[in-house]
């Protein structure tokens, strides 16, 4: 095993991960606005840049899945048991005794148990909750005319709503997991890079030699 | 249909025209006539007919003589609500019409028609137990040598003409004759129906000037309805006769200048438009050939999907988009018309009729203290109407409306505990015809039979009796005989009663850049406070999910500092151990 500076996060899983960072708190700024929280940005202008930000990473989002498919990374999300307990146990004790993180990456597994964990349920029940309430919302004209269509809008815009809080909980959480282990910066880093350091195999680091060198930095 | 082509014909023309009469109320020398587009559009100069080379003597000699021509126009006008003053509602079967209502203004016809009858489109109603007469025998003296237009059999001559079609700018009726125009010999301290101190017509001018309504033929009875300058409707005043764009976007001089027949469309003398059976919105069509054309709603022009929605800013799209969403559940009147009484001309928000008949030693009390915008002082109590309070640039009461209205009339059954809804509005959130609207709610106080538990009706115009009650300033007197007037039971004993009235807003529009924004609705406290029964985003930030969500981003953010601090007190070494 050896440890190599290797690109894991390619330009456009940064690309999606900044612009989807972006367009989230500018959801999350508008919508806690149209919901009359704050009034920094009058109703009309929130309104249409909600909307527009909506639309935007819609439309990232269809790249995305695309991406994750064609690509095969979507595996990464791939929940698994395995470490899953050792990272609980480092979060919730571990960490105060100063242990080591117990998990490394890997290069073909580059979120943790617990990170693919909370990945999954975000892609899986979070956000299509957001976008199903979302669109339901913005389409409202469509269908008003089924019966109590006030009362369903209702439920659509408060689930829409709790989907958002839930969102800017797991924000809140993700920013914070940052300062834990490696140190903030380090974090962050590699989502601007794109490489990090990874424990590589002989056999890995002779493919990447071979095949695709340009994800492997010169050290 | 003829008559509508000409009209529309004329609309183009019109637009030329200037109109002072607003600024000439307080004269009492004719105003001058507004420059007439004679022959612009028109195949007919009326100052060159033979029969109207003449010098008539009363207002039905010239209906006289417009009739040997219009052949069909008197029967038209006598089935038309400016003539009968009676309305069959389609959605409720009451009948009503000035004839038969009791409002929170000047309160009821019966027994003062000289006065109230005086915006007649007819001339001679004195008697309101009867229908307006058809034919009225004033006035000889025609020049022999033309042939004598009496009416023919079957002729109306009481219907009057030039109320509507004098483009002479002088024409006016008096306000005190039933409908006939000043001339002489003149009663002293005769005022027009606008107030101004009367002239004598000049009947023969005025037949010549013919065409198509002006704002003046319209303006003259319906911006001063309720007694004075904008006391009714509160989006229909003398500020409209020449308004600015910020007025009025539709009839700014300087803008698109239209006149009131421009939308209120009319079709053998049947107007479009209706405060009593109203269209709250317009499935009908837009203008397109064959659609129907007897519609005076916003959409009948603008369709409902009236936003922009082809702009180069996406974003201004969107915003199309979204504003264009919101046609089916809000009227365009509730945005586009964000005050009403704008311009100057203060509109009467409440009327307490209770209060009148104090004198001071005998003497009748005028009090002015509201000073309208243009420096104008008004009435806040005269002894013969009671305490007033008056409103410029006045924010709408907001309301489900789906065009129906139910009037609270004479005969029916009120109950004096609570205000009594002179006209009930229909409308909710759950009927898919109903749209928010923008009201003027009348806020009144009126005299009621205490005893049957129905309003009252009462006498208060007519100097020569004994009743009267702006002469003789009791109520007793004036209720028996405006009761016994209109012939309805009385039981003798008299109260009064809160009264709350509601005028839908649809004049004064805007232009667009001072319509409503968003925020004015979708807030907390926002102009649609008092509406429930839907949902609208803006309005509740502390719902229960908003509050369950607050809480859970609150217990995330403790969660994350209560393990950080935990990290720091119980670590140091903590985040540098892995380098």
């Amino acid at each position: 095993m050896s440890k190599r500076q290797v690109k894991i996060y390619p330009r456009f899983e940064r690309i999606w991960h900044w612009t989807q960072a972006l367009l989230i708190f500018a959801l999350l700024f508008t919508g806690l606005g149209l919901n009359g929280l704050h009034h920094i940005l009058p109703f009309g202008p929130a309104a249409m840049l909600h909307s527009a930000a909506a639309i935007l990473l819609l439309v990232l989002w269809i790249f995305a899945t695309f991406w994750l498919f064609t690509t095969g990374t979507w595996r990464q999300f791939v929940p698994t048991l395995d470490g899953l307990f050792g990272v609980v146990r480092y979060y919730a004790y571990g960490v105060f005794k100063g242990e080591q993180p117990p998990y490394l990456k890997i290069l073909w597994r580059k979120h943790n148990p617990l990170q693919s964990l909370s990945y999954l349920g975000l892609k899986i029940a979070v956000f299509p909750m957001v976008w199903i309430t979302g669109i339901l919302y913005m389409t409202y004209n469509f269908w008003e005319t089924v019966p109590n269509a006030g009362f369903y809008l209702n439920i659509v815009a408060n689930l829409h709503l709790l989907a958002a809080y839930i969102v800017a909980a797991f924000v809140v959480i993700h920013i914070y997991m940052l300062t834990i282990g490696h140190g903030f910066r380090a974090h962050v880093k590699p989502m601007i890079t794109g490489y990090d350091e990874i424990d590589l195999s002989p056999e890995e680091e002779a493919y990447l030699e071979k095949d695709e060198p340009w994800r492997l930095k010169k050290s | 249909m003829r008559y509508q082509r000409v009209l529309n014909g004329f609309a183009a023309g019109l637009a030329l025209l200037t109109l002072s009469l607003g600024a000439q109320a307080q004269q009492s020398t004719a105003p001058d006539a507004p420059e007439i587009p004679v022959g612009a559009t028109s195949t007919a100069d009326h100052s060159k007919f033979a029969i109207l080379q003449r010098d008539f003597t009363s207002g039905p000699e010239v209906t006289s003589a417009c009739l040997t021509c219009h052949t069909e126009a008197d029967d038209q006008m006598m089935h038309s609500i400016h003539f009968t003053w009676e309305f069959e509602n389609p959605k409720t079967g009451q009948l009503l019409g000035k004839r038969h209502v009791i409002n929170s203004f000047c309160g009821n016809v019966a027994g003062n028609e000289p006065r109230c009858t005086s915006c007649h489109a007819g001339y001679g109603w004195d008697d309101m137990s009867n229908p307006p007469p058809r034919q009225s025998t004033v006035g000889t003296g025609w020049d022999t040598t033309l042939p004598r237009p009496t009416p023919a059999n079957g002729q109306n001559n009481a219907v009057d003409c030039l109320a509507c079609h004098d483009r002479s700018g002088q024409y006016t009726k008096a306000a005190t004759l039933a409908g006939h125009p000043p001339l002489n010999p003149m009663p002293d301290g005769l005022k027009t129906i606008t107030g101004a101190k009367a002239w004598v017509v000049d009947l023969k001018r005025a037949a010549q000037s013919v065409g198509p309504t002006g704002r003046d033929n319209c303006g003259n009875c319906h911006f001063y309805g309720g007694g004075g300058d904008n006391v009714k409707h509160g989006d229909l005043s003398s500020v409209l006769y020449k308004p600015t764009k910020e007025v009025d976007v539709h009839m700014a001089a300087d803008g698109l200048n239209f006149t009131c027949s421009t939308c209120h469309v009319a079709d053998q003398h049947q107007i479009a438009g209706s405060r009593y059976d109203a269209m709250a919105t317009d499935p009908h069509g837009t203008g397109k050939p064959g659609a129907a054309r007897t519609t005076a709603t916003c959409e009948s022009c603008h369709s409902d999907r009236p936003h922009p929605i082809a702009a180069s800013n996406p974003l201004e799209v969107l915003r199309g988009v979204k504003l264009n969403d919101h046609t089916n559940r809000v009227a365009c009147q509730t945005c586009h018309i964000p005050e009403f009484a704008r311009g100057g001309v203060a509109t009467k928000t409440l009327w307490d009729w209770s209060t009148a008949g104090q004198l001071d030693n005998g003497k009748i009390i005028k009090r002015e203290e509201y000073t309208q915008s243009d420096g104008k002082e008004l009435h806040t109590y005269l002894s013969t109407k009671g305490d007033f309070e008056w409103g410029e640039d006045v924010v709408p009461y907001y309301s489900w409306f789906n065009g129906k209205v139910e009037y609270t009339m004479p005969e029916t059954i009120i109950d004096p505990s609570k205000p009594v809804e002179i006209n009930h509005i229909f409308g909710s959130a759950d009927d898919p015809d109903s749209r928010i609207w923008p009201f003027k709610r009348m806020i009144g106080r009126q005299a009621y039979d205490a005893g049957f538990n129905k309003l009252a009706y009462s006498h208060v115009w007519g100097p020569e009796t004994d009743t009267a009650f702006w002469t003789n300033f009791d109520w007793a007197k004036a209720i028996k005989a405006g009761m016994k007037a209109a012939g309805s039971d009385y039981s003798g004993e008299y109260g009064f009663v809160d009264t709350r009235m509601y005028w839908p807003i649809a004049h004064m529009v805007a232009p667009a850049e001072k319509a409503l924004e968003c925020k004015d609705c979708h807030a907390e406290d926002g102009r649609l406070e008092g509406l429930d029964g839907f949902y609208m985003p803006g309005r509740n930030p502390v719902s229960t999910a908003g509050i369950f969500g607050i809480l859970m981003v609150l217990a995330a953010l403790l969660g994350v500092l209560g393990h950080g601090l935990l990290r720091l007190v119980s670590n140091k070494k903590q985040g540098k151990n892995h380098e």
